[in-house]
């Protein structure tokens, strides 16, 4: 473990106190959301990240590193501020997803998977967000983007851009 | 038109329904006032046997019997955990549920846990829905600040703890015990059965797992009666049902429905889908969410009898496999002329293959098999003993995994096949050339179904 991965003293907190949700000696079942807590604060999760959740929960650092390489939600090697996650699925590729998901990707010069030059944005393909009635759709963090078209990606991107 | 009765939406579209406030106000939280105050466990379980209420995740399994297995030896925690993983595509009425009302659900978190003696729950929402999670979780502390979670509720002595897990980002987390598992910190790889999570659930303790929608519906039935509940819908699908709707339809979006609709009604009336999209016409239904068969326009609207097919259980499900479908989590998908059978079941197929947790050989092998040959056809490189060759890998993986979710990979290929065969040859037969537009392919292909 590096002296350079540590939560913030705020984040610190609410680690202890979800540790405490769970019964005695179940402190395992905080891992999930130990890890998204880490995930919002470093970026994505490193070696080191894993390592120091580990010490956090009293586990090896397998038990962390499985985990985390089973649910798609955690990144595992770096990416942009903005990680733009599109629906792949049936429903959304049936509202016209692909054609929309086509000019997002134009639209920053990237294919899934990759970050633009100025590590903006990172694009990840998702399967299914639930939100099939109100395709096509993306998530940004934790915001859902519904109904999208051409024009309303450009505009998103472009203050996302501005914001910066 | 008649008027459909709602029994968990009817104040969905309330300014502020979402806040404790004016949740009450409209009558939320009577429910756990009077079982909490005027009823035993025992007496709010028989209510729920008494509903016929039947499991809205998906398997349709009745809520009280489910409720009734649940060991109770002494000494030893019981806990209920809340499905709220909701990930099949086409399924987004929980999502709808859990944003709008996030009250109605803690109040049946409440009830429902009364009534099997946990003094911890949890709901466990996939990680995707963050924002959701926040609502939930400012929804609770509300209830606990008015005094109807934590210590002595409402001065009767329960005590109930109630928690929000966020997942990881899985849909096999969606199986009760592979989200068990994930609760538990683990890789969500389903268990086998037995022993069944009422007996050894989480911790190896004794556990109930309802979905969103089937907790939802516990305050309704407390204030109402079973039996009034059971009045309610057709035959065994008793209540009402959130339908989520997608695709080619004019008005998508969640719907509460009377068990019993007319599939028919449900597509074309205003008052619900109101039709196809202008200019095209219904080509192919997914009644229950992507895993559930594919059925024909004609099949949809009829059962095999030929009588209307209702949104029910019994009447989705009439003829079994072969011609008919099932309910499943009501994830509606709508398909118009337009739509490719064979690229929309390599699509499905491609998400199971993703899902598949790899602990099944049949399903970890197989659902890889079948998108590869799927993806050739549909790229115009299918070579005519495909199609069998798809119907014997669905046939191998179909029941020979420790969950579901090998069948769920294995229906929408093998009803996709039964019943749009001709496009399935068309692809063998007219090699789709990767630049051509979806459009002409489509044209050409509707001289096949015409």
């Amino acid at each position: 473990m590096t002296e350079t991965v540590a939560f913030t003293p705020e984040r610190l907190e609410k680690v202890k106190e979800i540790i405490a949700r769970y019964p005695e000696g179940k402190q395992k079942s905080a891992l999930l959301p130990i890890l998204h807590l880490a995930q919002a604060q470093f970026g994505w999760l490193s070696e080191e990240t894993m390592e120091y959740v580990a010490s956090l929960l009293d586990l090896q650092a397998v038990e962390v590193f499985e985990v985390a390489t089973f649910y798609t939600m955690f990144h595992l090697e770096p990416v942009g501020k903005h990680v733009i996650e599109y629906c792949r699925t049936g429903p959304c590729v049936n509202m016209g997803g692909e054609k929309v998901f086509a000019h997002l990707k134009d639209k920053l010069g990237v294919e899934v998977g990759q970050t633009t030059d100025d590590g903006l944005f990172t694009v990840k393909e998702v399967e299914c967000l639930a939100a099939c009635g109100w395709g096509p759709c993306f998530q940004i963090r934790e915001k859902y983007y519904m109904h999208l078209n051409d024009q309303k990606v450009d505009e998103i991107i472009d203050d996302l851009r501005k914001a910066n | 038109m008649a008027e459909q009765i709602k029994i968990l939406t009817p104040h969905a579209n309330v300014p502020g329904i979402e806040t404790f406030e004016v949740y009450k106000k409209n009558g939320g939280y009577a429910g756990v006032e009077k079982a909490l105050k005027s009823m035993s466990p025992e007496d709010v379980v028989e209510e729920v046997k008494k509903s016929g209420v039947r499991g809205r995740g998906g398997a349709g399994f009745p809520m009280g019997m489910k409720w009734g297995f649940l060991a109770k030896p002494e000494g030893v925690p019981r806990y209920l955990v809340c499905n709220g993983d909701e990930s099949e595509p086409g399924t987004f009425k929980d999502h709808y549920l859990m944003m709008k009302i996030p009250h109605l659900l803690i109040e049946g978190m409440i009830i429902s846990s009364f009534a099997l003696g946990a003094n911890k729950s949890f709901i466990y929402v996939r990680g995707e829905l963050m924002y959701v999670i926040n609502i939930l979780e400012k929804a609770i502390a509300e209830a606990k600040a008015a005094g109807y979670l934590g210590k002595n509720i409402l001065g009767t002595g329960y005590d109930l703890e109630l928690i929000v897990q966020p997942g990881g980002g899985a849909y096999i987390c969606g199986e009760e015990t592979a989200l068990l598992e994930s609760l538990e910190g683990n890789r969500g790889n389903p268990r086998n059965k037995p022993p069944f999570p009422a007996v050894k659930g989480l911790y190896q303790c004794p556990t109930v797992v309802n979905n969103v929608e089937s907790i939802s519906t516990t305050p309704w039935i407390i204030m109402n009666g079973g039996e009034e509940y059971a009045k309610i819908g057709v035959g065994r699908s008793t209540g009402t049902k959130l339908i989520s709707a997608s695709g080619h339809v004019k008005n998508p979006g969640v719907y509460e429905i009377e068990l019993g609709l007319s599939v028919e009604e449900f597509i074309y009336s205003d008052q619900y889908l109101g039709g196809i999209r202008d200019g095209h016409e219904l080509k192919a239904v997914v009644a229950g969410g992507s895993s559930v068969p594919i059925l024909p326009k004609e099949l949809i609207l009829k059962t095999a009898a030929g009588e209307p097919r209702l949104m029910s259980y019994e009447s989705l499900a009439d003829g079994g496999f072969q011609t008919g479908t099932m309910l499943g989590s009501g994830g509606f998908i709508a398909m118009d002329e337009t739509t490719c059978i064979v690229r929309n079941t390599w699509n499905f197929t491609r998400f199971y293959r993703h899902e598949s947790c790899g602990q099944c050989s049949p399903c970890r092998e197989g659902t890889g098999w079948m998108e590869k040959v799927l993806h050739r056809l549909e790229h115009g490189k299918g070579r005519a003993e495909d199609i069998d060759l798809l119907v014997d890998v669905a046939k191998k993986i179909e029941g020979n995994t420790i969950c579901p979710l090998g069948d769920a990979a294995a229906w929408p290929v093998g009803s996709a096949i039964r019943h749009f065969r001709d496009e399935f040859e068309w692809h063998v037969k007219y090699p789709r050339e990767s630049s051509q537009p979806d459009a002409v392919y489509m044209g050409q292909l509707s001289t096949v179904n015409a």
